[in-house]
């Protein structure tokens, strides 16, 4: 066998916002060039597989797993990671959600689970139980039982909607 | 109900936003995985491709010369073996003579990049002479069974055994006259249960970054349940003094027990000081399932027996646990606490732990009892099904109180157990209509009722004040799922402060008192039992600071509610006197260590509705509830969180999760899309009753609460099955082929 010879390709994008330059071998995934490269590790590994959805991401919106994309894919277009959800004004009404109805224990499908919820309320402000729990089942938690996530993400509804009152 | 100490609480059993939270919800939480060191390199683990072989050769050569490369390590790095026990986690980090599943680890290489470090493992010479390989615990028993240690004997009540076995060990309990209890009885029911190998499925994979310094010593950043465990495990395997090495640990995303056990810190140790650089290792998903430490598949034979009045005369069960490829399977606690809510006044239990050509099994939440739950509940249901008896109050009228003998020869401390099935039998669940099934489909509902006993061991915890009154509270307890939160609750709650004073956070093995794994249940009771310690012990240094600063005798110093007073006139609030410390005594600070021998067993009574498509063998859950036992909530939205994530992993292995093994050995579902764990959408709304029985020897009257919600799922689920469809499931899981044999829809596999 011979050892291939690295070829690094330069990827211009946007992440979270801003313009960001990177090189990365051509077939490293969108996950390892954010973890490795970037130094962006709230994006987790789950399995590197598509099946655990610890990796989400959003892709110009749309919600994908960030370890099935290619590095070099993302030339061009923008990316939305967890650290590009709260701004200069705070924590975004979803964090906040999850942070005062408990919506997690270990923490680590976290933040997959809130772009996931960022993904959905974009595009249904008000969705019903059982269209947050279709929604949410390409996300794997394996510590809640999944309860006090879709309370949280109804929660997170409520935020962004009105300024309602949700009972914890 | 009153609680040991008779104060109204003022902080526990509030549900406070976790200390934690902010960094979870943001990303910023470092997690095994996200840690990077200057200089770090990246290590790749070579595994076996058979389930059983011996290792004739291993060349490292081509591996080494490949550029990039740092360093290859195998066993050989390793000092060798002082004791059996010792030879198992020796050759369970890296294989010597053979390799004894699909995963094993043979070797490990350290590069510059991970894809560098993975073509050279690629390129190490192993030759292996493959051997016929064992993965069901009841083959693997038989005297023709291929045998993986060839200098094993059975340990049985007989002493050694003569001959080599599969069998590492039997044990028996026995109390009373089975027979004489079977013939009273009235009614008996005798059943076969398997249940297959499951996983935790925490879904951070493991992850270790260690540094070697030229003075000899090892810093060890590792996602574990046990930041000493993990040491202790490097110290021995090293041959190196405790001091030598520091083990930090990160975030934990996920562990469920699985996480007790040191898998990657050994090669990553070995790698950093051969390539004099820090090394990271972190194990792909594949070989999360193929080489950590799963639970036990099981067989299980049971037979109870009752009286017509509805009281068990006796029980006799056979458990039969693989327990990988080295001796430790759970058998020993599934048998503890198969019958262990109950009286059993004759009973007799037979327990083999037997090594089969899989990963080495580990701890997983309430080890060994969900498996051991579901046959013996099973058994349970149908007597009362016999008897003409509600299943809840069959339980009622056999279960044990304070100071009822078990099977073990324990004797059941303060229990809460009836409380518990009382609460069940009250519950809106238990009480509602069951519903009209969809068109051709079938409904039952199903009761079980789960007993652990939990745990207590050992704890530090330090408490120190600031000069502003605030605190910081450190503990080498890791912090699993908020456990930062329930002990600077507990230590506000004897301080009489707000919780927000107070700054949790988890320590490592240089800077932190001794503490055992965060498992059984144990640190919000145990190391909450240090955390109080040490608050009353802060408050017993301050008022002394108070009596040096006022010039009187420290007995006239009291405090309440945050204020030290002596007299009618000297009064000053906490964070004045922590600003006047200075010159009266000195800063204050507290470390408290315990031991705790004792502990409150947990009790979990859960109810299942499901709908079952008598046609496909699919089955629906409608309803689900978690009545427990906690003693008291210190956090309920921490412990519904604990009860209702239990439960969802025991419907997991009721209804989805199980190793496939080929003929051969090889595991066939080792991912996330073939190992099924349960998603939002295959639960209902997860119901919680908490139930508060205190426990008598903790302050607060705690008890564990993350272990019993695990335990009784799969019984209760099976029981609602055969409400549906007639007939009782004895396999885990419960799949819908298994449920169309069972309803003759389909031949025997």
């Amino acid at each position: 066998m011979t050892q291939s010879k690295i070829t690094k390709q330069l990827v211009s994008t946007t992440i979270n916002g801003e313009p960001v330059e990177f090189l990365c071998e051509p077939q490293q995934s969108l996950l390892e060039c954010l973890r490795d490269i970037l130094g962006l590790t709230g994006t987790k590994e789950g399995c590197n597989d598509g099946n655990c959805g610890a990796c989400s991401v959003l892709l110009d919106g749309q919600l994908v797993n960030s370890c099935l994309v290619l590095g070099v894919e993302i030339e061009g277009r923008a990316v939305t990671t967890v650290e590009g959800l709260a701004d200069w004004r705070g924590l975004h009404p979803i964090q906040q959600a999850f942070l005062e109805t408990g919506g997690f224990q270990c923490g680590f499908c976290t933040p997959g689970i809130l772009i996931a919820t960022k993904a959905l309320l974009d595009r249904k402000p008000n969705p019903s139980e059982a269209e947050i729990r279709a929604w949410l089942s390409g996300n794997l938690c394996r510590c809640t039982g999944y309860d006090k996530i879709v309370r949280a993400v109804q929660a997170a509804a409520c935020h962004l909607n009105t300024e309602c009152e949700v009972d914890a | 109900m009153t609680t040991p100490e008779q104060k109204p609480f003022t902080v526990v059993g509030e549900r406070l936003p976790r200390y934690d939270g902010a960094d979870k919800v943001t990303g910023k939480a470092i997690f095994g995985p996200d840690v990077a060191l200057p200089g770090m390199c990246y290590g790749f683990i070579l595994r076996s491709p058979h389930a059983h072989a011996r290792i004739r050769s291993i060349d490292t050569s081509r591996a080494e010369t490949l550029p990039g490369v740092y360093a290859v390590v195998t066993a050989a790095d390793l000092p060798p073996a002082e004791s059996t026990d010792h030879r198992y986690a020796r050759d369970n980090t890296f294989a010597s003579d053979k390799v004894l599943y699909v995963g094993h680890a043979v070797a490990a290489v350290a590069a510059r990049t991970p894809t560098i470090a993975e073509q050279a493992a690629r390129l190490i010479e192993v030759e292996y002479e493959v051997l016929p390989a064992v993965t069901n615990v009841l083959e693997a028993m038989r005297d023709d069974a291929p045998i993986l240690h060839a200098e094993m004997r059975t340990h049985s009540l007989a002493g050694r055994g003569d001959r080599p076995s599969n069998i590492a060990s039997h044990f028996q309990q026995l109390k009373g006259d089975p027979a004489q209890g079977f013939a009273e009885a009235d009614v008996i029911v005798e059943r076969e249960f398997h249940t297959s190998t499951v996983h935790q499925g925490y879904i951070e994979s493991h992850a270790s970054v260690a540094a070697w310094s030229d003075d000899g010593t090892f810093t060890i950043y590792t996602t574990t349940q046990g930041s000493f465990a993990v040491r202790d495990h490097v110290v021995w395997l090293l041959g190196l003094p405790m001091s030598k090495v520091r083990v930090i640990p990160t975030e934990v995303g996920g562990a469920f027990g699985g996480k007790n056990t040191s898998y990657l810190d050994v090669p990553a140790a070995l790698l950093a000081r051969k390539a004099r650089r820090p090394v990271k290792i972190t194990m792909p998903r594949p070989d999360v399932f193929l080489a950590t430490g799963p639970s036990s598949g099981a067989v299980f034979r049971v037979k109870m027996g009752a009286t017509r009045d509805g009281r068990i005369t006796a029980a006799q069960a056979e458990l039969f646990y693989a327990a990988g490829a080295y001796p430790g399977s759970p058998v020993g606690s599934g048998a503890n606490v198969m019958f262990g809510p109950y009286v059993i006044p004759n009973g007799q239990i037979d327990g083999y732990d037997v090594v089969t050509n899989g990963p080495r099994v580990s701890s997983y939440r309430a080890p060994g009892a969900t498996q051991a739950n579901f046959a013996a509940e099973t058994v349970i249901d149908e007597l009362a099904e016999k008897l003409g008896l509600d299943p809840i109050e069959f339980r009622i009228r056999n279960h044990a109180r304070e100071g009822d003998a078990r099977l073990d020869g324990g004797t059941h401390g303060s229990i809460g157990g009836i409380e518990t099935l009382e609460a069940a039998r009250a519950c809106a669940h238990y009480n509602a209509p069951l519903g009209d099934p969809r068109p051709g489909m079938r409904r039952g509902r199903g009761v079980a009722h789960g007993y652990w006993g939990n745990w207590g061991a050992r704890s530090s915890c330090t408490l120190s004040v600031n000069g502003d009154g605030t605190l910081n509270l450190v503990t080498s307890s890791v912090d699993l799922s908020g456990t930062r939160t329930t002990l600077a609750m507990q230590a506000a709650e004897v301080l009489e402060l707000p919780p927000e004073r107070i700054k949790p956070s988890v320590g490592d093995t240089d800077n932190t008192g001794y503490a055992d794994v965060s498992a059984g249940s144990r640190t919000t009771y145990a190391t909450g039992i240090a955390a109080i310690q040490a608050a009353k012990d802060v408050i017993a240094q301050m008022k002394a600071r108070a009596a040096a600063l006022w010039d009187v005798p420290v007995e006239s110093v009291v405090y309440a509610r945050g204020v030290f007073a002596s007299g009618a006139d000297l009064r000053c609030t906490f964070a004045e006197l922590a600003e006047q410390v200075t010159g009266a005594g000195g800063s204050v600070s507290s470390i408290a260590n315990v031991d705790v021998p004792e502990w409150g067993a947990g009790f979990s009574t859960q109810i299942a509705d499901v709908e079952v498509d008598p046609e496909t063998g699919k089955v629906t859950l409608l309803r689900y509830t978690v009545v427990q036992d906690v003693g008291k909530a210190v956090h309920p939205t921490m412990v519904e969180g604990q009860m209702q994530g239990g439960a969802t992993q025991g419907i997991g292995w009721a209804l989805y999760e199980g190793y496939v093994y080929n003929e051969a050995g090889h595991m066939l579902n080792a991912n996330f899309l073939d190992y099924k764990i349960p998603t939002a959408l295959d639960v209902p709304p997860i119901e919680t009753v908490i139930v508060e029985v205190p426990y008598p020897r903790h302050p607060f009257g705690v008890r564990g609460v993350g272990e019993p919600p695990i335990v009784p799922p799969p019984a209760a689920i099976a029981n609602a099955i055969y409400r549906a469809v007639g007939v009782r499931p004895d396999h885990l899981p419960m799949t819908p082929a298994h449920l169309l044999e069972k309803m003759g829809v389909i031949g025997n596999r």
